[in-house]
């Protein structure tokens, strides 16, 4: 059978070149890069060589990145790290209301010693307002974090707009970028972003292994102590092999961008245009024009997401759901919720999201699949435009 | 995560539809995962004669559904009864953890049908 993977948000295959390129230093070039002799040097330039092709794809300095195991720990340092600066215990947070679990989970924690968050809301399309950004802001605000693109659906934030306030009130600004590298051109400096997150595996680089960018001068506390590796702010020996392959995505990321943009981009709205064309009852969930060029976010009235997931898993379509029902939480997406869906449109949706090797006669499959694969599920489900979910049946949105 | 047999049954659910005429409806929600399930059953000389659901939901709200009906069909409504949700569990080589409320769902579905039709039976024999 056919298989195609649409599923490029939840993680990426690692390119050939990436793949090479680490090899040697899972092999012979096996040193310590903290190390003085010649094989800890060879690891340490490497990784140095490594530290300057992810600082070049966000127009960084080099001594800016720090290496992390990935995007959550990237997105907890920022957090805790700026929040908990010389141990301070309080101080006022603003994120959003669809950010990843890494940052509210992170803001969570810092609520249990006496932080204090605000979560601002989004537009049915997922859009912060800079301007109740701004309105949010308090004497105590100690950091502004909001993602640069969801995860989810797609939708890419005003990050320049909202950079820019926080600079004027000099908090630190963090953007969680992990969707959004080799979709995006980035540019720490013309974007006012002082502490950014990114993720090798979600552009072709291996798992387990990210970065965080530190503009200069932003003060932050480690949140890992040992060692002292990479300035003091990330203790643990550093996976060299790993960031030399960050480092090798990066520079493919930085070198292809332009091209793989656009072609994802129209295969994209191929899908937006032809989903609910073809599909009675189905919507776009997430903004029209300022989304990922590679997400393609649907809804389905009538139907649950886990089921369509599965019945496109039988005809060898790899994709994900908004509900996060089929990873263990029952509650649905609170992504969607925030959009103002209800609990069951949040539940009936299907995400689709490319990569640079997906083709438009793989896109083709997908539309000739779908519309059959949600039939045979409304024909089980109990809903439909005659008889649709009453008040009270189902679920209720409990957020 | 779902063993074959869920699988085989969300893939190929049994006895998919709904009863016009039924002599019981069952209609059951979960609050918290917001799936929702409609048992219909037909009872001739106190058999369960047919039984037909329609399921929006999960993978495993799905096959559940399916294996109920499978098991009920043919029986009495005493044996119906019995029907417990670790034998809807149990008949699916197991679910997981999370999805073990579905087959709660299904056996209340059922469990809800009858008192539906003895109900009816009830009000039938007062008239
Ligand atoms: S997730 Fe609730 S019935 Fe399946």
């Amino acid at each position: 059978m056919r298989r195609v993977y649409f599923d490029h948000s939840a993680t990426t295959g690692v390119l050939p070149e990436v793949f090479d390129a680490m090899m040697p230093f899972f092999l012979d070039k096996f040193g310590n890069s903290s190390s003085i002799h010649s094989f800890g040097r060879e690891a340490k330039t490497a990784l140095e060589d490594s530290r300057k092709h992810v600082a070049n794809l966000l127009n960084a300095d080099p001594t800016e990145i720090i290496f992390t195991s990935g995007g959550t720990e990237s997105d907890n340092l920022a957090v805790k790290g700026v929040a908990m600066y010389k141990g301070k215990m309080k101080g006022h947070i603003i994120t959003t209301k669809v950010e990843h679990h890494a940052i509210l989970e992170s803001c969570e924690f810092l609520k249990r010693f006496g932080f204090e968050v605000t979560h601002i809301p989004v537009s049915s399309e997922g859009l912060v307002d800079p301007a109740e950004i701004e309105r949010a802001i308090r004497n105590d605000t100690v950091l502004i974090s909001v993602m640069m693109a969801n995860n989810e659906i797609g939708t890419i934030q005003p990050i320049r707009e909202i950079g820019r306030i926080a600079q004027s009130k000099s908090i630190p600004f963090h953007t969680d970028a992990v969707q959004a590298i080799g979709k995006l051109p980035i540019d720490v400096k013309a974007d006012n972003i002082d502490l950014l997150s990114l993720s090798a595996h979600k552009f072709h680089g291996p798992k387990g292994v990210g970065a965080l960018y530190v503009r200069k001068g932003t003060k932050v506390e480690p949140i890992l102590q040992g060692g002292g590796q990479e300035r003091g702010l990330r203790s643990s020996t550093v996976n060299v092999a790993g960031a030399v392959g960050l480092g090798k995505a990066a520079e493919m990321a930085k070198r292809d961008l332009e091209p793989t943009a656009e072609k994802m981009k129209r295969l994209r709205d191929k899908m937006l245009r032809a989903v609910p064309e073809l599909i009675p009852k189905s919507y776009v969930n997430g903004h029209k024009t300022k989304r990922l060029v590679n997400n393609a976010h649907f809804r389905f009235d009538f139907i649950e997401g886990e089921g369509l997931i599965l019945q496109l898993d039988f005809k060898g379509i790899a994709a994900s759901t908004g509900s996060a029902c089929s990873t263990g939480s029952l509650e649905p997406s609170h992504v969607l919720l925030a959009l103002g869906l209800t609990y069951q449109q949040a539940h009936g949706s299907l995400r689709i999201t490319l990569g640079r090797e997906n083709t438009e006669e793989e896109v083709d499959y997908l539309l000739e699949v779908l519309p059959g694969v949600v039939s045979k599920l409304r024909e089980i489900s109990p809903f439909s435009e005659s008889r649709p979910m009453g008040p009270g049946e189902g679920g209720t949105c409990v957020q | 995560m779902y063993s074959d047999k869920v699988m085989a049954h969300f893939a190929n659910p049994h006895n998919v539809g709904e009863i016009p005429d039924a002599d019981g409806i069952g209609k059951v929600g979960n609050p918290q995962c917001g799936d929702v399930m409609w048992l219909y059953i037909k009872v001739k000389n106190n058999i369960l004669t047919d039984i037909k659901f329609k399921t929006f939901g999960c993978g495993a709200a799905i096959a559940t559904s399916s294996m109920i009906t499978d098991l009920a069909k043919g029986k009495t409504i005493e044996e119906a009864k019995k029907i417990s949700r670790q034998d809807v569990a149990d008949s699916l080589d197991g679910l997981p953890p999370t999805k073990m409320h579905c087959s709660n769902l299904a056996a209340d579905a059922l469990r809800e049908a009858i008192k539906d039709y003895e109900a009816k039976l009830a009000e039938k024999a007062r008239a």
